[in-house]
């Protein structure tokens, strides 16, 4: 079980802030086909990754990172903080 | 006494960035150049009711202490301080700061800019502009990105 986290406007395409996702993904790319495939909501968030940012156990990685024992997985558009 | 000033706070809580940044002088012993930026909600005439803020607890407070850790291995600091707000902030709100000290100026105001670059786009902070009957994500720069190239 993976914790799958989203923010910003992933947060709000999708309707959720985070949920517990049971996968076998070996990476984030993985990931994203799976969470993509599930419903449109997921699809419209996921439709062009090169728009997303991923953090890997709130690292910032990319989306072949590989999941293995992994915990948590955040989704979100590239940052605007300062 | 008071309290020592952690080096990162990411809080909802509104905070006095003249007293911080005094404090902050205070205890920066050894230092002859403390530089500081502050980061406010611009209040112009383009109905900009209010910013939120949406932060990723725990990443952006290790992203930013790798940050500050970074600064601290690449330039002769005494010490560095950032504290940035998330919620809900209104136009003329302070949002953020950074502090930085030194024995010479260079390094407190080249530490100061690489923060700042790297908060703008490797800290998990996303902002919302309120207007009348518009609500929109603020998008990330190019430039910022580009910024980042220098360091």
């Amino acid at each position: 079980m993976i914790d799958v986290l989203y923010f910003a406007w992933v947060r709000e395409r999708i309707g959720l802030p985070k949920e517990r996702v049971e996968t076998g993904a070996a990476t984030v790319r993985d990931l994203v086909a799976e969470l993509a495939a599930r419903e449109d909501r997921y699809a419209a968030a996921f439709a062009d990754v090169s728009a997303l940012r991923v953090a890997v156990d709130q690292e910032l990685t990319t989306f072949d990172a590989p999941l293995t024992g992994v915990r948590e997985v955040a989704f979100f558009p590239p940052m605007s903080g300062g | 006494m008071a309290a020592p000033l952690p080096r990162v706070q990411v809080q909802p809580d509104a905070f006095d960035a003249g007293q911080t940044l005094n404090r902050f002088t205070a205890m920066v012993a050894g230092a002859g150049a403390v530089v500081s930026f502050t980061g406010v909600v611009r209040d112009v005439e383009d109905g900009l009711i209010a910013l939120e803020i949406e932060h990723y607890p725990g990443m952006s407070e290790k992203a930013i202490a790798a940050m500050v850790a970074g600064a601290i291995a690449r330039w002769q600091l005494v010490d560095a301080l950032v504290i940035h707000r998330h919620g809900r902030l209104a136009p003329g709100d302070t949002i953020m700061m950074v502090a930085t000290a030194s024995r010479h100026r260079a390094d407190a105001f080249a530490a100061a800019e690489y923060l700042m670059d790297y908060l703008k786009s490797r800290a998990p902070f996303w902002k919302k502009e309120l207007r009348e009957g518009a609500v929109d994500w603020v998008a990330a720069r190019d430039e910022d990105e580009t910024a980042l190239k220098r360091w």
